[in-house]
């Protein structure tokens, strides 16, 4: 804008080298040129350097047969699948720990960073030391603990141990526990929660909106969660009830029926989501000291309990301070969860680097590995900026 | 430990922008720079293993290192550099190393493809299964429904697989990078089984089970699932540099059919014999051929030993590990070692 104010001056006197719009134009301009001449110089040489090795090059790869397996699936997989299909099923079970992680780690380091401004003199420090202890080690440290405790600390599958009256199974193959058996009223069951879901939330704000208006207050924490369970239950019941399971049996090597959560899978979501949690509970902390110490006790003036006063004035308030931050350390869960291929869970990376060995194609699998983490952060990035306007402070 | 996806991207800067005028000049790199880098596994024993003073040894290692005789009239100029089964071809491809020993099985999409090139054969293997005893599995048959421990990019995980799958029995993997890595969650149970080529196995169960079990509490199953012939690799373009690969190893093996060994060799190049005096460079002619000094077969064998005396101090008779010679016996007694004449 100074540029242009400078500009509309009388510029007949100024020479079109001295005049700095034309100036400004032509720096870029021959940026633009150089790095268009790098990028050039860069994939031809690529390029040669892929012929003269005899390298194959191309996305033909991605349509022929895998031929490894994969350990966790949550779509159907096999090794007669594509190498297109292995990926996808590898970016599911990024997105899988990553979103799961995210979920827990939020919570978890909520809870800590409360936690350590406790008046409670022991609880203060637990959560303080528990900061301390995840966030000066290693994530990758803290990987290989928890994977070598589950494989080392729990027996064979045949000598499992047994929960539950014999439902659900402890072993070093994982945790196996019964399923319902498929059956066509699961899918209105999940149609069932959408639409609670839904509901749920526009009862809130109408509650919110009457408080507002009238005052009265409405238990719509309590109606929405009572609708989120009770309408998909409603749906199971209308839809006779279907109660056939699979139960987790030992057969030959291994549990057979029922489902099962890795080894591998717990490691991983256990490492990123402790290891987060500690940072969360930082910003967390942090937000609430931001604020100022008139809001705690005009909070208490008015009557509100401690728990109140966090929930309904301090949280609130804190939220502008801690969700920018919060929205690195997402990305660094999605990022941390690469890690994964160190202990065995088939993620995104352990997919494309298979691929790669097997194909040889390193800078195409790259090129898709660079454009997945791309999209999954920007789609986080996108939401929080998103959530951070709709939060931000409103001006009357 | 080392990101393997931050390797290969580095390794992709390095190709990207590596200029296109050092084609076909990996020899002259190597010679500037006086030293080979030898790209080599984690740690198994008798093939590469770095011992308490950081010296590896092992057969792999011993290729390298007559390929450093070979070049340099001394073994010792090797650098080595521990990869994992992932990391291996792109540090290749991109040059990080020269040579790669990393127990690789030459197949036909990795001498294409992936723009490298297989110069010989120094272990003919094949894949196996390790299994506890107590498992109480006497064939890889009665395998159906177990969970097995893989290494992953390697022909192994698709040899598994493709097995599986012609004998219609579902199996879990268990996929881990790092060598010692997936031995270590095979030992605590986390798999039934542990597969790799047959060598490896008997390496992995002669010096890494954990105690108080013994080496008698594993077994290797009968079943032999595929053919594991492993090579020196390099990449695909200095064909002279391919050449010196290829004929150092040939040289340990016609060194041992002629009899010459690291004890007798200086005694041999008195002999009379015409073949030998061929070999060992007292009738010149095969190292100018190979653009290299004359006497580059007598240094590897003097200093690095011939195939048999290497086989059987690091995987053989007088190893911890006692694997039978089998297919690599020489081909004039039975087995498939074999170097084409030099003359
Ligand atoms: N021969 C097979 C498998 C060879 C392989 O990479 N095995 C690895 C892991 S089981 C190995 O032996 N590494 C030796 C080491 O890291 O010490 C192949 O070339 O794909």
């Amino acid at each position: 804008m100074a540029v242009e104010a400078l500009g509309s001056a009388p510029r007949t006197k100024v020479a079109p080298w001295n005049d700095p719009t034309v100036r400004g134009w032509v720096f870029q301009v021959v940026v633009v040129g150089l790095v268009g001449l790098l990028a050039w110089y860069l994939v031809d040489n690529t390029i040669t350097n892929l012929e003269r090795q005899k390298i194959a090059s191309g996305f033909h790869y991605l349509g022929r047969e895998a031929g490894f397996e994969i350990g966790d699936t949550m779509v159907e997989y096999s090794p007669a699948s594509t190498y297109a299909r292995a990926i996808y099923v590898g970016m599911l079970n990024t997105l899988k720990v990553s979103v799961l992680g995210i979920i827990m780690a939020t919570f978890l380091g909520t809870l800590l960073g409360i936690g350590r401004l406790s008046n409670n003199w022991l609880l203060s420090k637990i959560c303080e030391w528990y900061v301390e202890a995840f966030r000066n080690v290693p994530l990758l440290l803290w990987l290989f603990l928890f994977y070598k405790l589950i494989s080392e600390a729990f027996p064979g599958p045949r000598q499992a141990i047994s929960a539950f009256w014999g439902t659900v199974f402890l072993s070093n193959r994982g945790v196996y526990f019964p399923v319902p058996l498929a059956d066509a009223v699961f899918k209105w069951m999940g149609v069932a929660l959408l639409v609670a879901i839904a509901g749920a939330w526009a009862l809130h704000r109408w509650a919110r909106r009457r408080q507002d208006a009238t005052g009265q207050p409405f238990p719509s924490i309590i109606a929405g969660t009572g609708l989120i369970v009770g309408l998909p239950v409603l749906v199971w019941l209308l839809g006779g009830a279907p109660h056939h399971m699979s139960w987790p049996a030992l057969k030959g090597f291994n549990f057979d029926g029922g489902s099962v959560i890795q080894p591998e899978f717990t490691a991983l979501l256990f490492g990123l989501v402790l290891y987060t949690s500690a940072f969360v509970a930082e910003i967390v902390r942090s937000g609430i000291l931001a604020l100022h110490k008139g809001q705690t006790e005009a909070a208490a003036a008015l009557g509100l309990t401690r728990g109140q006063s966090m929930r309904l004035v301090l949280l609130p308030q804190a939220l502008r301070v801690i969700v920018p931050p919060m929205t690195s350390q997402y990305l660094n869960i999605t990022k941390n969860s690469s890690l994964a291929i160190a202990i065995g869970y088939p993620d995104l990376v352990a997919s494309i680097n298979v691929t790669i060995n097997q194909t040889g194609q390193a800078i195409e699998n790259v090129l898709i590995i660079m454009a997945a983490y791309l999209s999954v952060s920007l789609s986080i990035s996108a939401f929080m900026n998103w959530y951070n306007k709709r939060i931000a402070l409103r001006e009357r | 430990m080392r990101n393997t996806l931050a390797a290969t991207a580095a390794s992709i800067v390095a190709f990207i922008t590596s200029s296109t005028a050092m084609a076909g000049k990996d020899l002259d790199a190597i010679k500037a720079r006086g030293a080979l880098n030898c790209g080599v596994g984690i740690g198994t024993a008798g093939f590469m293993l770095a011992d308490s003073q950081g010296k590896w040894r092992g057969l792999s290692v011993d290729v390298c290192r007559a390929v450093a005789a070979a070049i340099f009239g001394d073994a010792e100029k090797v650098k080595y550099a521990p990869l994992t089964s992932q990391q291996r071809f792109t540090a290749v491809q991109s040059g990080e190393v020269d040579i790669v020993m990393g127990n690789a099985t030459w197949t036909l999409t990795r001498d294409t493809a992936l723009g490298l090139d297989f110069t010989g054969v120094y272990y003919y293997d094949g894949q196996s299964f390790l299994v506890p005893k107590t498992l109480g599995v006497k064939s890889a048959r009665e395998l159906g429904g177990a969970t097995v421990c893989v290494a992953p990019g390697t022909t192994t995980e698709l040899n598994l697989a493709d097995y599986f799958r012609a004998n219609k029995m579902t199996f879990k993997p268990v996929v881990i990078e790092k060598v010692d890595e997936i031995r270590a969650a095979f030992f605590a149970g986390r798999c039934d089984v542990y597969t790799t080529d047959a060598s490896s196995l008997a390496a992995t169960r002669a010096a890494n089970v954990p105690p108080p079990r013994t080496f008698d509490d594993f077994v290797i199953l009968p079943e032999i699932i595929s053919k594991e012939p492993l090579g020196p690799v390099v990449r695909h373009g200095d064909s002279q540099f391919a050449d010196i690969v290829r004929w150092a190893l040939y040289a340990m093996v016609e060194a041992e059919e002629h009899g010459i060994t690291s004890k007798n060799v200086d005694e041999m190049l008195k002999s009379d014999n015409p073949a030998i005096k061929r070999i060992l460079g007292v009738t010149p002619g095969m190292g100018k051929a190979l653009g290299i000094d004359e006497r580059w077969v007598y240094n590897i064998v003097k200093q690095v030993g011939n195939y048999g005396e290497s086989f059987d101090r690091n995987v053989g008779k007088d190893s911890p590990l006692k694997i039978d010679r089998g297919l690599n016996r020489l081909w004039s007694q039975g087995g498939l070692q074999y170097s084409p004449p030099f003359r």
